[in-house]
């Protein structure tokens, strides 16, 4: 039992950790999709402690992944630079800058109490219900932070803000993001909220409150969201655009794409879309494979995206991993063929 | 009087009406497909930029307006059919969120493949602007579009409402619609079922987008996704359960809609989306059933 929790922590774990190393080997502009990849691995570890335990979806999740990205972009940009990206802003957040740290602990902070305030209205809601609910929090949220300049930049980017997240940071907070996931599936509220997953009436029988259960998973995922989020904005320029429709489905996609009931599957989808997805970003640049060059037209790249994660959808639609964690038996075949190399 | 009061004057009416008309129309067709397999179509609003696409380019090749049209029912028909062949019928089984998803990504599919096809600029489709004039009616100015498509809508209701009560189809969609499963095993055909009910559901959005394109006659890529997304909310508003709360929801929230977006101050009305949003929020946490369902009709929460 204890070596089956260990694999199922450390196979995550030693994904990231080969993304990680993939991106020290590889030149600067590669190294830029790996760094993306590992910040998409946090946001969809965060997507799966809520949907992949609770079995409910959730369209809103990039509403933290965004009010984390503003609250850390906004105070951790330097004092002199903020006059001019965000001329409106309250003088409290104008007169005050924090680290690179405090700022992604505020983001996480911040995600989680706007999951809080979310969440306790709506967790009463599941199905169809809980999906246009959240869908809406995600055009509330997007609608007010793009034209309340009184807390961001609204329509402006969010340059200047100090770009800390080298490969080392995104390993380190997607490594955080598995292992706070990986502690509360083990947890004692983890294995109560997939039993509501299960059968919802059972649980209620022997006395889960399915209501309060999902709520923490939302509070929860809504920190690491969070956290995802700053991680984010220490990366790239963000604006109100690029966390609207395109992120929420990409990366919605990534976890059932990868198998959404398992954090093997979260990480597993996360990378490999991400994978793909930074090829043909390559690929439209022009590249050479295995000795051919290849140059597709621009744009090829979202449609070859979106035609696999349709693909994968409708032929494995538990996803690559089939919801499942990483267990011993999966791996023996792994083990045959080492005996045969021997 | 009133109106003037609350800055609104007839032809902001109209429009709402009219606009309110339109999302009726896209839900039904959102509703009729949900009926028969259970799935939320988030890609309908890709079906409708097809058509508009169809009315540009015939608009581009200087074509007659009628051939246009023809064109965009052609072009719409053709994708209501091909989705339902190689996403629907396989999606069938699996559950309400892979089935969201995917339709999710076939509307970022089409979107990009539209994008890719045509630019990020835009066409220009405006066989139909002389729709845009305005008429005179007791001496108030109402655009003609917004007559034609509130008088179109309607006829497009009654159609449907005697295609579904009065013929063996209609019977048929209504009894795979309530319970799927026993109406097959009374002998309702469900292949022919779901085909015909993904044809007027495409028929729909035909009709939808030549009159979203008299509107708006520059189509984009996103083209009708904005009224798609607004058309769900308001479809699961009224009730996802039964076509006519749904049909409702849809033209609430169009109507609502239309009528905030004419009658608020600019610095009001660019928070619409967040007043439309929160008001559905509301309403699905008082009424998850449906706003306009009865009591009864309300589907049993499942445990």
């Amino acid at each position: 039992m204890r070596r089956t929790a260990a694999l199922q922590l450390l196979a995550p774990l030693f994904l990231v950790g080969v993304a990680a190393l993939i991106g020290t080997l590889v030149s600067t502009s590669t190294e830029t999709y790996v760094i993306n990849a590992l910040v998409n691995v946090a946001i969809v570890v965060a997507l799966y402690v809520f949907i992949g335990n609770s079995g409910v979806l959730s369209f809103g999740h990039i509403s933290f992944v965004a009010v984390g990205a503003w609250a850390a972009g906004v105070l951790s940009m330097p004092v002199q630079e903020k006059p001019a990206i965000m001329p409106h802003l309250a003088s409290l957040l104008r007169d005050h800058a924090i680290g690179n740290v405090p700022s992604l602990a505020l983001a996480a902070a911040v995600g989680a109490a706007y999951a809080l305030v979310i969440g306790l209205p709506l967790m009463r809601l599941s199905g169809l219900g809980a999906g246009i609910a959240t869908f809406g929090v995600l055009e509330i949220t997007h609608n007010v932070l793009r034209y309340w300049e009184t807390i961001g930049p609204g329509l402006n980017t969010f340059s200047a803000v100090p770009e800390t997240t080298g490969l080392l940071q995104a390993s380190i907070g997607a490594a955080l993001a598995v292992i706070v996931a990986f502690a509360y599936r083990r947890s004692r509220f983890g294995r109560l909220l997939s039993a509501t997953r299960e059968d919802a009436a059972a649980a209620r029988a022997v006395g889960v409150s399915v209501y309060r259960q999902r709520l923490v998973a939302f509070v929860l995922s809504g920190g690491l969201a969070g956290f995802a989020g700053g991680l984010y904005v220490h990366l790239l320029p963000v604006n109100t655009e690029s966390l609207y429709l395109d992120i929420p489905f990409l990366t919605l996609a990534m976890l059932l794409i990868g198998g959404a009931t398992s954090l093997w599957g979260a990480v597993v989808g996360a990378l490999a879309v991400s994978g793909v997805d930074s090829f043909l970003a390559e690929a439209e640049t022009g590249i050479h494979v295995f000795g051919q060059p290849l140059n597709l037209p621009a744009g090829t790249r979202i449609v070859v995206v979106g035609a696999f994660m349709a693909l994968v959808l409708i032929l494995r639609p538990a996803g690559l991993t089939g919801g499942r964690e990483l267990s011993f038996r999966q791996l023996r075949p792994l083990r045959v063929l080492t005996k045969f190399a021997k | 009087m009133t109106l003037a009061f609350l800055g609104m004057n007839w032809q902001t009416l109209a429009d709402a009406v009219s606009l309110g008309a339109i999302y009726a129309l896209m839900a039904v067709g959102i509703g009729l497909v949900f009926g028969v397999l259970r799935l939320v179509n988030f890609a309908y609003g890709q079906l409708v930029m097809a058509g508009a696409y169809a009315l540009a380019f015939a608009y581009d090749h200087g074509w007659p307006v009628s051939v246009g049209i023809l064109l965009c029912f052609a072009v719409v028909l053709t994708l209501s059919l091909l989705l339902d062949r190689i996403v629907f019928r396989p999606l069938r089984a699996h559950s309400p969120a892979v089935m969201l998803v995917a339709t999710f990504a076939i509307a970022f599919l089409l979107q990009s493949i539209a994008l890719l096809w045509f630019g990020p600029l835009g066409k220009i489709s405006a066989s139909l602007a002389a729709l845009n004039q305005p008429v005179t009616i007791s001496g108030v100015d109402i655009r003609k579009i917004a007559i034609v498509a509130t008088a179109l809508a309607a006829a497009c209701l009654l159609a449907l409402v005697l295609l579904l009560g009065r013929t063996r189809v209609g019977l048929h969609m209504r009894a795979a619609a309530m319970d799927f499963r026993t109406a097959e095993l009374l002998g309702v055909r469900a292949g022919r079922v779901i085909t015909a009910a993904v044809l007027v559901s495409g028929v729909l959005a035909a009709i939808v987008a030549v009159m979203l394109t008299v509107q708006t006659p520059l189509v984009t890529p996103d083209f009708a996704l904005r009224d798609t997304i607004l058309v769900l909310a308001g479809v699961v508003l009224g009730g996802m359960n039964r076509l006519v709360p749904a049909t409702l929801g849809g033209f609430a929230i169009g109507f609502a809609s239309g009528l905030l977006g004419g009658a608020l101050p600019t610095n009001w009305s660019q928070y619409l989306p967040s007043f439309l949003f929160a008001a559905v929020i509301l309403v699905l946490l008082v009424r998850p059933g449906g706003l306009f369902t009865r009591e009864g009709q309300r589907a049993a929460e499942r445990v």
